[in-house]
């Protein structure tokens, strides 16, 4: 196979594989997890003002008071990476036209070298947590191969995406062939990994703040 | 001919200058170091004047002559005049007046005079399917007619993309089996120059050099000459700064194609074919496809037939999705199966439940 086939493979019988077992995985999953149910709480509800629900999904995102001094790495990090991560995915040309041919949905893009600088400043920001994961006892002890996993996978498209568009260590072609099968790495095990809070944090999310309401919790 | 090839050029109308100029661009080009703009005109200057000038023999196989086409539309200062006074085009059908017999007994004399020493051009893929039969000269097919010239050749120049990479003949489903040069011939210097057709100069440049240092120029993993397939169409687009600013065409006659933008979201496949169009051009610097307005195919690659489509761009995919509803209707299924499953046992731990009293504990 040489590097043109390769390229045309993770394009087509790839990338066909890859948004299957996505979507599938995706339905599988929100279909177990909603349809799993809680007792209903027969105790009285406490008269807690304010949807709880939906006030909790848009509080939980912004740090509670003095954490961000007590972990800077993990909140900055954390904001800075994910933030990067959605302008690089949802605002370079190429990907908005992926998603055009695939949903019909497009929106205008950001110029390609602004993303370049968002990618770079992601992927630093994606080191900096990963060796603060490693040299903190505590967070160390409580990562397990899942965590170390979905980093890698996450990292990958971006590092062989950005190689790709600067010509470094291997040939466009074969680089641009790589990125795409990372993200359909990324594709496959996202619904069956701790990736999958992309798509249920926020019902979570809602779904505690309901519950707290409920008892009685200001939100 | 009759005396050095200067003289020659100068009763043309070409003058002395011209002929450095030429060298030397044609040095610049292939990114060899200036002297060897003036070592290339000493060795073509002095070309004819030796006693047998260099002999090339062309043969085609599974082809259109598009390339032949693209040669002898070689724009560059009295380019055919230089090419076929510097050396010895002892075989070419499309340009040969023999024919036949004629045309044979041309070829073999060329071959056996020249044995281990003449530049062998192939222009065209090979079919291997039925023993070769689609494809025959004089009553030998392809195959056996390459093996054969390739025995007493010094280097095999593998023109055009069929015969560098298989082309079009090789495209899905391949009906004839047809395969390149380098699929074949393993024992002897093999430069591949693809593009459908190539640029004429990259031909005239190669050529060039093997008479200079009776060399091949250096070659990329692919064996195209470095000095010409580099870099990519893209790298070296005039369109790339709207590529860079998020300005594309949307179709080939909105406004944006009007301004010139990027061809990305038409099919241009420039970012990932390496050619140099987008510097040498075409038709003697007129113009190149981007120019015009159409996209790269991506001719001077490998399969670029099979790439997936010429109008799609490279971020989309090369096929549409087929088991994507599938998928999605066994997901769903699996859900919802497990959803009941998971109730299911829900039920049944609670009818299980046995309550545990006080004088249970203390029995």
């Amino acid at each position: 196979m040489n590097d043109m086939q390769f390229l045309t493979w993770v394009r087509g019988t790839g990338l066909d594989i890859a948004v299957s077992i996505f979507v599938l995985g995706v339905l599988w999953r929100l279909f177990e997890i909603y349809s799993l149910g809680r007792k209903a709480d027969l105790a009285a509800p406490r008269d807690t003002p304010g949807a709880s629900g939906w006030h909790t999904i848009f509080r939980r995102s912004i740090p509670p008071q003095g954490m961000v001094k007590k972990s800077p790495v993990s909140y900055i990090g954390g904001y800075t990476f994910h933030i990067g991560l959605a302008i690089v995915v949802f605002l370079f040309a190429p990907h908005i036209l992926l998603i055009k041919n695939l949903t019909g949905l497009s929106w205008p893009a950001l110029p390609s070298q602004f993303i370049d600088l968002v990618t770079v400043v992601t992927m630093a920001a994606m080191v900096v947590v990963l060796a603060d994961r490693i040299n903190k006892p505590v967070k160390r002890y409580l990562s397990t191969f899942g965590d170390w996993f979905t980093w890698t996978l996450t990292f990958l498209p971006l590092l062989t995406g950005w190689l790709a568009v600067q010509h470094l260590l291997l040939p466009y072609t074969v680089m641009l062939a790589l990125h795409i099968l990372s993200v359909e790495l990324l594709l496959i095990f996202l619904p069956f990994t701790k990736l999958f809070h992309a798509f249920t944090v926020f019902g979570s999310r809602w779904y505690l703040g309901k519950i707290n309401g409920h008892k009685g919790v200001a939100v | 001919m009759q005396g050095p090839l200067i003289d020659t050029l100068a009763r043309q109308g070409v003058t002395r200058r011209t002929f450095m100029k030429y060298c030397a661009t044609l040095a610049s080009m292939m990114a060899l170091p200036p002297a060897a703009g003036r070592a290339m005109a000493e060795a073509m200057a002095a070309a004819p004047a030796a006693a047998r000038r260099p002999s090339v023999i062309w043969l085609p196989f599974q082809e259109c002559t598009g390339c032949t086409e693209s040669i002898t539309r070689s724009h560059s200062p009295s380019i055919e005049g230089l090419i076929f006074d510097a050396i010895s085009l002892d075989y070419q059908e499309t340009l040969m007046a023999a024919a036949g017999h004629q045309a044979e007994e041309a070829l073999h004399t060329a071959m056996r005079e020249n044995a281990g020493k003449y530049l062998l051009v192939i222009d065209g893929s090979i079919p291997l399917g039925l023993d070769g039969a689609y494809s025959c000269i004089a009553g030998k097919s392809n195959l056996e007619a390459l093996k054969e010239a390739a025995q007493g050749a010094a280097a095999i120049v593998a023109m055009g993309s069929c015969a560098a990479f298989g082309g079009i003949p090789k495209a899905n489903p391949n009906p004839t089996g047809a395969v390149s040069v380098s699929d074949i011939i393993k024992d002897k210097p093999i430069i591949n120059i693809p593009g459908c057709p190539p640029i004429p100069v990259v031909m005239t440049g190669v050529l060039a050099h093997f008479l200079t240092f009776g060399s091949l120029p250096e070659l990329d993993s692919k064996g195209r000459p470095k000095a010409f397939y580099g870099e990519t169409i893209h790298d070296r687009c005039y369109r790339r700064p709207f590529y860079d600013q998020g300005k594309f065409a949307h179709t080939f006659d909105d406004e944006g194609a009007r301004n010139g933008w990027c061809l990305f979201e038409l099919g241009c496949k420039g970012p990932v074919t390496h050619n140099a169009c987008a510097t040498v051009k075409w038709n003697g610097g007129t113009s190149w496809p981007v120019e015009s307005g159409h996209g790269c195919l991506g001719c001077s690659e490998p399969d670029f037939w099979d790439g997936g489509g010429f109008y799609k761009a490279l971020s989309m995919p090369a096929d549409p999705l087929k088991m994507g509803a599938a998928a999605a209707v066994v997901g769903a299924a699996a859900g919802v199966a497990l959803s009941f499953a998971n109730r299911g046992k829900k039920s049944a731990a609670k009818s299980a439940h046995e309550t545990t009293t006080l004088a249970d504990l203390e029995k």
